[in-house]
Parts: C-alpha cells; sequence; structure tokens
C-alpha cells in the first residue's frame, strides 16, 4: 500500500528539530533511516501529519573511541557498524550481530538510532545495548540527558522516549580484553526477525565464565538480561551442569509470548539452546 | 506544512527535478514520474527485494525510501546498471541457466546480486544464499539463481587467475 499523505521538514539543526516536534507534538515523526517508519506508513499503522527528516543534522552520525568507551552516533547506518574496523576491535558483539539485521539492502540504509528509539523486542541492537551496558544519550531542548539501556525499555515499543526527544548518540563501555562475545538468532529467513535470539557476553579465562551478560531477543516485550541464568553460570567452570543450570534458570527470566513461529513454551525451548550454544562459544 | 517538495535526483547519470508528493516512494517517483519500469514493486513493505536500487552506489529499498529523502543524491536502476553493460555477466548467467520464470523479480535479483559480485568476490555458496535473502522468487525457486551468481563468481576468479 502507499502511505497516507503527510508534510516533510529537514531540518539543518537539533533547536529546529526541537522547534518542529513542539509545534506539532504527536502529529509529528523523527524520520532517520526509514527502514521500519516507511514500511509501518506504508501499511497504515501510523498516520502522522509531519515527518522531521533528521538526516540533515550534523554530527549524528560516525563512530569514535574516547578512552574506554566507543561512541556511535545515532545515524550510523547498521551496514557502517557492521564493517567499522573500530566495533570489530573493541565491540565485537556488535559486529556478530549487524549481519543478523534484515538483508544488505535495508542495512545500508537503517540506523542505531532508529532501532533503538522503535523498540522493537526482536530487533538485534536493542538487546545488544543491554548486554554491553550502553548508555542511550538523548537530546531536547531541556537539554541533554544519558539514559542506561538498561532502563530505556519500559514495555512492547515503549521506551524512555518523550515527545521531542532525539537519540544523538549511544555510548558503550570497552569490555576490554578477557571478554568474549557471541550473537545468536533463529529466524525463519536469514534476516527476518528473530524468533528468539541473544547477545551473550563474559569474560573468559580457563573454561570458566564470569560477568556474564546474557540479553535475550523476542523473548518477552523488551530486551531482557537472563539475571537467573546469568547467577548460574558465575565463576562456574562450564561443563554441561552449569550450562544446563543457566538453561533452567531461563524459565525465571524469560516470558515469551506465542504467535505464528510458535507457542511459549517452544520459545522457551529455543532460548535455552541458544543459550547453551552461546555459552559453549564463549568458553570456547 | 509542504506536502509537496522540489527535490532533484540524479537518476542513472541524468539529474531530474520534480516537484514530488511528500508520500510518495522513490520507486514510484521512478516508476511513474520518471517512467522507469525495470524496477518492480513488490510488498511494499521491505520484505520483497523487488524494487531494489543503486542510492549512492550501495543497494537500498525503493520502497523504503522517500523520492525527497533521496534529494541531492544519486540513484541507479536496472536500466542504468544495464544499458552501462555492468550487469552483462549476471544477465547471461540468469539466462542460461533458466533463473528466472515470470522475472518479476529478476531486476531485484539482478541489482542484488551485482552489489554481490561487487563487494564478496570470494563468497561461497552458503553466503550467496544469505546475501540473496533478502530477493524472494516465487516462481523459479532459489537454485538456478545461486548457479547463476556462482557461475558468474567463479568465472570472474578464473578471469583473474
Amino acid at each position: 500500500m502507499k502511505a497516507p499523505s503527510f508534510a516533510y521538514a529537514k531540518p539543518r539543526s537539533l533547536d529546529e528539530v526541537f522547534a518542529l516536534a513542539e509545534k506539532h507534538g504527536e502529529d509529528a515523526k523523527l524520520l532517520a533511516g526509514g527502514q521500519t517508519l516507511l514500511a509501518t506508513l506504508n501499511m497504515r499503522l501510523s498516520s502522522p501529519a509531519l515527518l522531521i527528516d533528521i538526516t540533515g543534522v550534523p554530527g549524528l552520525a560516525g563512530i569514535t573511541v574516547q578512552g574506554n568507551v566507543v561512541r556511535i552516533g545515532a545515524l550510523t547506518t547498521h551496514r557502517a557498524i557492521e564493517h567499522s574496523p573500530e566495533i570489530a576491535r573493541h565491540l565485537p558483539l556488535l559486529a556478530q550481530a549487524a549481519p543478523n539485521i534484515a538483508h544488505v539492502a535495508i542495512r545500508n540504509a537503517g540506523t542505531l538510532g532508529g532501532s533503538l528509539a522503535h523498540g522493537d523486542p526482536a530487533a538485534e541492537w536493542p538487546a545488544c545495548c543491554v548486554a554491553l551496558d550502553a548508555t542511550i544519550v538523548i537530546a531536547a531542548k531541556s537539554g541533554e540527558r544519558r539514559i542506561k539501556a538498561r532502563e530505556f525499555y519500559r514495555g512492547l515499543f515503549e521506551t524512555a522516549l518523550s515527545a521531542g526527544d532525539v537519540i544523538t548518540a549511544v555510548e558503550f563501555p570497552i569490555p576490554g580484553a578477557g571478554y568474549r562475545s557471541a550473537f545468536l538468532e533463529l529466524a525463519r529467513r536469514h534476516g527476518d526477525y528473530a524468533i528468539v535470539g541473544v547477545a551473550a557476553l563474559a569474560k573468559a579465562a580457563g573454561g570458566t565464565l564470569s560477568d556474564a551478560r546474557l540479553a535475550f531477543v523476542g523473548a518477552g516485550p523488551t530486551p531482557i538480561l537472563a539475571k537467573s541464568a546469568m547467577a548460574a553460570i558465575e565463576g562456574k567452570k562450564l561443563g554441561a551442569d552449569a550450562i544446563a543450570a543457566a538453561q533452567a534458570a531461563l524459565a525465571k527470566d524469560l516470558a515469551p509470548t506465542g504467535d505464528l513461529n510458535g507457542s511459549p513454551a517452544t520459545k522457551l525451548h529455543l532460548a535455552r539452546v541458544l543459550c547453551g550454544r552461546a555459552l559453549t562459544l564463549l568458553a570456547s | 506544512m509542504d506536502t509537496t517538495i522540489e527535490t532533484t535526483i540524479t537518476v542513472n547519470g541524468t539529474p531530474v527535478t520534480r516537484r514530488v508528493p511528500a508520500r510518495q516512494h522513490l520507486i514510484d517517483f521512478l516508476r511513474d514520474t520518471v517512467g522507469l519500469t525495470g524496477s518492480h514493486i513488490g510488498c511494499e513493505h521491505g520484505v520483497c527485494g523487488a524494487c531494489t536500487i543503486r542510492v549512492d552506489g550501495e543497494i537500498m529499498r525503493g520502497c523504503l525510501m522517500l523520492a525527497v529523502q533521496a534529494n541531492g543524491r544519486k540513484v541507479d536502476t536496472i536500466e542504468g546498471l544495464s544499458d552501462s553493460g555492468e550487469l552483462a555477466a549476471l544477465q547471461k548467467a540468469f539466462h542460461e541457466h533458466n533463473a528466472l520464470q515470470c522475472g518479476f523479480c529478476t531486476p531485484g535479483m539482478l541489482m542484488a546480486a551485482q552489489d554481490l559480485v561487487r563487494t564478496r568476490p570470494g563468497a561461497s555458496r552458503d553466503e550467496i544464499r544469505s546475501y540473496m535473502s533478502g530477493n524472494y522468487c516465487r516462481c523459479t525457486g532459489y537454485h538456478a539463481i545461486v548457479d547463476a551468481v556462482e557461475e558468474v563468481l567463479e568465472n570472474a576468479k578464473g578471469a583473474k587467475r
């Protein structure tokens, strides 16, 4: 289908974005890469009166390393993250996750900030940000604020963003030496939204995992940090028993909803399978 | 507020300036305004890949971009890449392998396959499948398409040796 009629503006500064957003309130939507927004407009799931294209605002794209933090601008495309040498070196989890995001033609246009703001629990970046304990930088007319990714997601497609807020960047602490990561997901077709996925990170030494983070995709209304499973393997030598304990603990962490892809029980099972694979990869 | 915007897009090397409705997809601009109907419209929500085009040298979905978002940018379509000869090897291989029946998906397939040929000349058969997973074919099936792409990659490797 075709999108309903709307107006379009391409401001050249954040101040202009704030002014437009304030004037039009809930009738305005921010447009970045548009890879989700345009699909929802085409399907008439949303009908804003105005699209504010923020790609004309300078300084919102790019990857920079500052000390122990990698800062990724909100307008950085999935593809740029996928192919960045800085990301491969400092945040390999993101490089591992990127190829799972839709298809090349979509990764060339879609952006990190857009994906985070949309808040789809089946998307890859939100879970990665939760696993890596990233901080989301938000600009508003009232000033800039920072929110931890772990506190950013409030419910299904609900985030800490209010009207007039613009995600400008995401700051990732560099995990440092000894950490290993893995990103795994199950989808019917490569590039489709995940049925279940996991972003996994841990410090690995001599087959023992510590500071493990398991953030699940598609296993609840938001990306979910599986704290019980993480506690079950903390500091343990990773063998069949520890993996089974983590898999069992997932029942306390995850609450997947049933859909065309499977029942809640099927999805919990699949999450356990991925959990086992991810832990094995981290410890190997 | 403006619901139409003056927009200039360089289409296959030629600048085209029109006043476009903000809601108009780039693919509709190319097909209906410019008259380049080689790129097709399938699902209109980014799933099928029939509308794959190049924007500033990178493949994108023509249905997930507004014409106005391409203002000031370079867009290349199947017509441009076909006329320039860039697709000749793939077109020949698709023909020889019977990698199309109705042909609806073929322009998008060729645009995606050429991107693969250009950026991943060493791709394995699995990588070809994964790369082409964003393009649906509903009649030929993918086997012949993957065969055709694989042959072009093999021939290119042979030519370099």
